[in-house]
Order: structure tokens, then sequence, then C-alpha cells
């Protein structure tokens, strides 16, 4: 078997390295390997994973107030882009749904379908005090007390709405919980 | 006067309609420079149709049409009709008072943007329209009960829904609430800050000595 880049560099496995002469080291080994054999040995599922966080296509899921700092968060000064995460029109070709404001009770039915059709592996980040926990209208007769009674949630970005930081914040948490979960579903 | 005045405007048009229409208008009251009149339900076409092609009038838009629930009153209802009249610059609120059985005559034969109030009224109030062309709910869930607006409705509802997992669907439950309803009842400071504000006391008392004789 070849030698892994990640794990034979002594650093606790699944954790990325952070840039210094430890990360340095590693990718001088890694590219001296590619150059010598014409190929690299790494783990399958920390590779998917890596790709799978490095493009996370969002549903396009704005229901409220917070769909306007979602779109700043998108737009070119926080710029969702750089992370390879691109707003998609259609559930088939996301991967993560963003529910970004007031879930009302006749749209709840509807945002279960959309996450249904969304394919596996499907992540939701919960946007926002109403989609966390109803927030303002929690005591209100037409509103969904936290979207979570819904769809299940991966990430809660609290904020009333978040600033598109906290979104941002909100995105990167996501793409380091996709990178220490990888496990490749068999 | 040259100038412009909406007031007396909206005064002489309160007692024109006094005068021409004296069957239609129950009364009519400048409250707050806004124009505000009376009628009764059976004569509220007529009294619309007439604001409409009156020349002195011509309200020729309906731009909006809610409703207030009194429920002291025999008749809890108060339909409301906002008017405005661009040829005129002026704005006019026609009112007609209703209980939850008894029909008003539905406006939009007279003015077309009504179809979709009326339904709105209808949904949040349970006020019937007679005559509606389609008298279905507007905003409120599918299969919903009750009309959640009138003041005896409780603010929580009677259903919340939630994903079921073993029926692969959004089912509808009572209400069960987790947290207790707190009710909130601070004074609203643009409402009723009666109290001194911090800082008002100073300017009732006398200027310090060391600053001179003079007022403070």
């Amino acid at each position: 078997m070849g030698v892994s880049a990640a794990t034979s560099s002594g650093a606790p496995s699944g954790a990325p390295l952070a840039p210094g002469a430890a990360q340095d080291a590693v990718l001088q080994r890694v590219t001296s390997e590619l150059s010598d054999k014409g190929f690299v040995v790494a783990q399958m599922d920390k590779l998917a994973a890596w790709a799978q966080a490095g493009s996370l296509w969002p549903m396009t899921f704005g229901l409220a107030c917070c769909a306007v700092e979602m779109m700043q968060t998108a737009a070119s000064r926080y710029d969702l882009d750089r992370f390879g995460t691109v707003f998609r029109p259609s559930p088939r070709q996301s991967d993560v749904m963003i529910v970004a404001g007031t879930l009302c009770n006749k749209m709840a039915p509807a945002l279960r379908k959309v996450y249904d059709q969304m394919a596996e592996p499907r992540w939701v980040i919960s946007m926002g005090s109403c989609a966390n926990g109803g927030g303002y209208y929690h005591y209100s007769y037409s509103v969904v007390r936290g979207c979570d009674r819904v769809v299940p949630v991966d990430i809660y970005v609290p904020g009333c709405p978040p600033t598109a930081e906290a979104l941002l914040y909100g995105v990167l948490q996501l793409q380091k919980k996709i990178k220490r979960g990888a496990a490749i579903a068999r | 006067m040259a100038t412009y005045d909406p007031r007396s405007a909206l005064k002489d048009l309160g007692d024109y309609l006094e005068g021409a229409r004296s069957l239609d208008v129950m009364r009519s009251e400048l409250i707050r420079g806004q124009l505000v009149v009376w009628t009764s339900r059976d004569r509220l076409l007529d009294l619309l149709t007439f604001l409409r092609d009156d020349p002195n009038s011509l309200f020729k838009q309906l731009v909006d049409v809610t409703c207030v629930d009194y429920p002291s009153r025999p008749e809890r209802f108060e339909v409301v009709y906002n008017l405005l009249s661009l040829k005129h610059n002026l704005r006019l609120r026609v009112k007609v008072a209703t209980d939850e059985d008894t029909a008003v005559p539905s406006a939009w034969s007279v003015f077309k943007s009504a179809n979709w109030f009326e339904r709105e009224v209808w949904d949040l109030y349970g006020v019937f329209f007679s005559d509606h062309p389609d008298l279905r709910r507007i905003l409120t869930d599918y299969g919903f009960e009750g009309h959640p607006l009138r003041k005896d409705f409780p603010l929580t509802g009677y259903v919340e829904v939630r994903y079921d997992e073993d029926q692969k669907r959004v089912v509808y439950e009572p209400v069960k609430l987790v947290q207790e309803f707190r009710n909130f009842d601070f004074v609203s400071p643009w409402e009723g800050m009666l109290q001194q504000l911090p800082g008002d006391e100073k300017a009732e008392q006398p200027a310090p000595k060391a600053a001179g004789e003079g007022k403070a």
C-alpha cells in the first residue's frame, strides 16, 4: 500500500493542517510522490468529503427577510461562490437547503416535499430565529415552531435576521462538519 | 383662498354627501382630518356606485377593504372601505356594521379590486359577502378552521404541524406549547410613556446659585 498523505504526517487523522511548516512538508511529499510515480494515494472517504464540502450547492429557499441576508451572502461582498457554494433553483441539484425565514403551517408540506426531492447526501441549515424555533412568531396560530419539526437540521444560525457573515460562518461550520464526519454509505 | 385645504374639501364633501345621499349616509364625521361615512348594508352598493360615478367625488379606486371586531357591540363587525379619488385628490372611508350571520353585499360589482379584499375579510373575520363571485379563504392554511383575527380566536390557534416519520408526511396535532405563553406587558415608549424621563427633573430645578442670579 502506498503511504497516505494525511496519516503519515503525524497529524491527528481528519483534521486539516494549518498553513505552516507541517503543511508545507506534506504538500512537498505529495508533490514529489506525484512527480515520481505519476499518482498519489489518499483515503477515499476523506477525498469524497473534501469534494462534498467544497461544492455545497444550496437549494434557494428564501421565505422572509432572512432571504435578503442570504442574497447578500451570495453577492459580491461575502461571495459564497469562492467556497464552491452556488445557489440552485432545483432540489434535484442541491446538497444543502438553507431555510431562510418564517416557516408557516401552509408552507411546511411544501418544504418537506422539496427536502424529500433532494438527493443524498443532503444537509439543512436553519437560518434565523423564526426557522430555529418560531422566533417572534413562536405563539402564532400559523407558524411552525422551528423548522426542525419538519426537516432534520444540521446547522442553526441564530439572529433576526443573521448577518451575512453569520450565515457564511454557518456554511463554514457545515463544511467542517462534513469533513469531520466523512463516511461512505455502503 | 388660493391654497388648497384638504380639510375644507373633505368637509364640503361630507356635507354634500349628507345632502345629496341622505338615504344612504347614516352619519359622516371628520376624524383627525379624515372623512368617515357610515352607511347601512342595503344602501352600501348604491352609495359606492354614487361615489364612483358622481362628478363631485369620482372615487374610482377602492384601495382597501378591511374589518374591525368590536365584541361588545350587538353588530360586532365594522367593514371598512377605503376609497381614493385621484381626480379630486381625496380619500374617503366608508363603514358598514354587521354581525357573524348577516351578509354584506359584495362590492365586486362596483369595484373589481374588492374580490380579493373581501376574500381576505371573510378569511380572517368570517364576515359573509353576498353575491361574491368566489368567496374562498385566501391567506390561511388549507382546511383551516376559524377566523384568526376575531378577538375571541386564541393567539396560538388550535393546531400545529409536525413531520411524522411513520406516516411520511406532515401531520396536524392539537397545540402543545413546550414553553408557557408569556405576556410581555410593557408600556411601549411610543404609546404610553407617562413617567418622567430620566433627566427631565433637572429642568424643574432652579439653576445652581454659583452660576449667578439669572433665570434657569
